[in-house]
């Protein structure tokens, strides 16, 4: 039965190359994937193309395309077929990158390659019609957001993909399509399965699922000792996916990269971030992983059964970008006998300081690194100073006589604090202004000679919010196009 | 004894949603992971830091559960005060439960 080997080349827009470089070199491969785009990535992307037009596509893609291109001109000059690309790294700008890929594989000498931009998945231009749409996230109307929309991009499935690659295309960069649809399309294209063939689809869109994470399918983000031990973890390889006619996946990696692919490893990746097993949404197949087993084949290869697939929903979710205010944070560290103590001190004269702005801010949070930073509400831990607070609750606006009482009360019994010989303090504050959300920071740092003994390393960052709003539309609003090389130069010319 | 001692864990994310696997590293200790592994017991976990709904999804070819935890990320990923926006702390937390059995 005829197969093909698809390499995982990225888990995310900013994962290491080598492992990839390594898949194309020597992995047998016909495609490598490149998975780059995070749920809000795109948000982002748009906000650098509104700067320069002829931005907004992954950040990376220029450094990673210097190191690919000239392996597949080694390819191509032994006379062995060249490793095709499929990646989302064009964001919100796949025609702006494409015309520079291009321009680097003509440097580069290879002219001959067709390199096509799969678009559509922007539909910014009807985000107003889509008002009435409810939020997934919040449960309001779209509308409610207004002006503060940066980007609406719809998760696009296979189609596109599957079209540049009959039309020729050896690299296809794409903006917002679904994760397992980088794998999905050129399965289709292939084996030529059915768009309706949801059995097969669902099958193919776990092998995806399985890839788009680069190594942590590999023994990356796994090792727990002693519990769980990962053979020369430093150099972890990236996944190797051969996929047959039928659907049926086998998991590998390269014999001389570090890490492993066993059951486990295979199983947590298989698992991440699903939801629910039955219905894993895509645009393409609503997946079922449900019934999948797992089976040692080899050393370091796992074959994937009994994953199935039933018809998608009929909808795209569309990320909706948009500006959500401003988080500033500050931090420093205390050392020595008693640093607890003067940690939680310092974090007290913040708040009074901050008090005055109390209604301007919208959340606070102080944290003890190293005490109670990422479980502070739990059972069980230090009781230190951990406060989430949201509006309606919110501990700066509380009377500071009362947060004196508050403070006295709640003794400060914090388990082994003895035992901590270094701690660091952290404030965290949310405003929709970004005058007040940077006052945090500029409070920690005014510590060093405002504040408690022998405080050091203060540093202070600002940033704006861009948060992502889920809807759905109907597919018939999306108008997905292939863009191919020439046709840039045409525009160009016009 | 922990959770640790019979299965292992990741945590993905969604929103302000928090999703975590749970597998068992032997195929016999499923049953017993399924039992200590509870709703309930999970929200008492994560008291504070969950703040929705706790739905565990079974997988016994897998021996593995899915638990899938609402309001769980401080708001969600992006506007989060947390240091660790994506909860990605908070698979280790949870295998640090005690469950019954030596």
């Amino acid at each position: 039965m005829r197969s093909i080997r698809i390499g995982g080349g990225a888990g995310y827009g900013g994962d290491r190359i080598e492992p990839a470089l390594d898949l194309i070199r020597h992995g047998a491969l016909d495609y490598i994937i490149f998975e780059c785009l995070a749920e809000r990535t795109i948000a982002l992307a748009q906000q650098q193309k509104m700067r320069d037009p002829e931005k907004g596509y992954n950040e990376f893609l220029k450094y990673r395309m210097e190191r690919i291109l000239p392996l597949l001109k080694e390819q191509q000059k032994a006379g062995q077929p060249i490793v095709k690309i499929v990646t989302n790294m064009g964001a919100a700008n796949p025609v702006s990158a494409l015309r520079m890929v291009k321009s680097m594989a003509e440097k580069e000498g290879l002219s001959q390659l067709k390199i096509s931009a799969v678009t559509g998945d922007n539909v910014m231009g009807a985000v107003d019609t889509y008002g009435d749409h409810i939020v997934l996230e919040t449960g309001q109307l779209l509308r409610s957001l207004e002006d503060r929309i940066i980007s609406a991009n719809a998760y696009i499935g296979a189609e596109g993909i599957v079209r540049a690659l009959k039309q020729g295309a050896d690299i296809i960069i794409t903006g917002r399509v679904a994760d397992p649809a980088l794998t999905l399309g050129p399965l289709i294209y292939e084996f030529g399965w059915s768009m309706t063939d949801y059995h097969q689809l669902g099958r193919g869109t776990v092998a995806g699922h399985l890839l788009e994470c680069g190594a942590q399918v590999c023994g990356g983000y796994f090792a727990d000792p002693p519990y769980k031990e990962v053979p020369t973890l430093w150099n972890v390889g990236f996944p190797i996916a051969e996929i047959r006619e039928d659907g049926k996946a086998k998991i590998s990696k390269l014999p001389q990269a570090g890490g492993m692919v066993t059951k486990d490893t295979v199983a947590e990746q298989l698992i991440y971030e699903i939801h629910d097993p039955s219905r894993y949404y895509t645009p393409d197949v609503t997946a079922d992983f449900s019934g999948i087993w797992l089976e040692e084949e080899d050393k370091d290869c796992i074959a994937v059964c009994g994953a199935s697939g039933i018809k998608h929903n009929g909808q795209y979710k569309v990320s909706v970008g948009y500006r959500d205010g401003f988080i500033g944070e500050g931090e420093i560290s205390y050392g020595g006998s008693g640093c607890c103590e003067r940690a939680k001190l310092a974090g007290e004269i913040i708040r009074h300081r901050l008090t005055p702005y109390a209604k301007e801010i919208q959340e606070c949070r102080i944290d003890i690194i190293g005490v109670n930073s990422l479980y502070g509400g739990g059972e069980g831990l230090a009781d230190v100073e951990s406060v989430v607070d949201n509006a309606s609750d919110n501990m700066l606006a509380r009377d500071v006589k009362d947060a004196e009482t508050a403070k006295e009360a709640d003794s400060f019994t914090m388990c082994g604090a003895e035992a901590v010989g270094e701690c660091r303090l952290r404030v965290a504050i949310r405003s929709n202004q970004r005058c007040i959300a940077r006052l945090v920071g500029d409070e920690v740092e005014a510590l060093y000679t405002n504040g408690p003994a022998g405080g050091g390393g203060a540093r202070k960052y600002i940033r704006e919010i861009v948060s992502v709003a889920s809807i759905f539309i109907p597919k018939d609003g999306v108008n997905i196009r292939v863009v191919s090389g020439d046709d840039v130069r045409e525009e160009e010319c016009r | 004894m922990k959770l640790r001692e019979i299965a292992h864990s990741r945590t993905g994310d969604k929103g302000n949603i928090s999703n975590i696997s749970v597998i068992a590293y032997r195929k016999e200790d499923y049953e017993r992971l399924r039992q200590a592994v509870t709703a309930e017991r999970v929200k008492q976990r994560f008291e504070g830091i969950v703040r929705g709904e706790v739905t565990i999804y079974e997988l016994p070819k897998l021996a593995a559960l899915n638990l899938v935890m609402e309001k769980a990320l401080g708001g969600g990923v992006t506007k989060s005060l947390a240091i660790d926006p994506h909860g990605k702390s908070l698979s280790s937390w949870l295998l640090d439960m005690e469950i019954e059995g030596e």
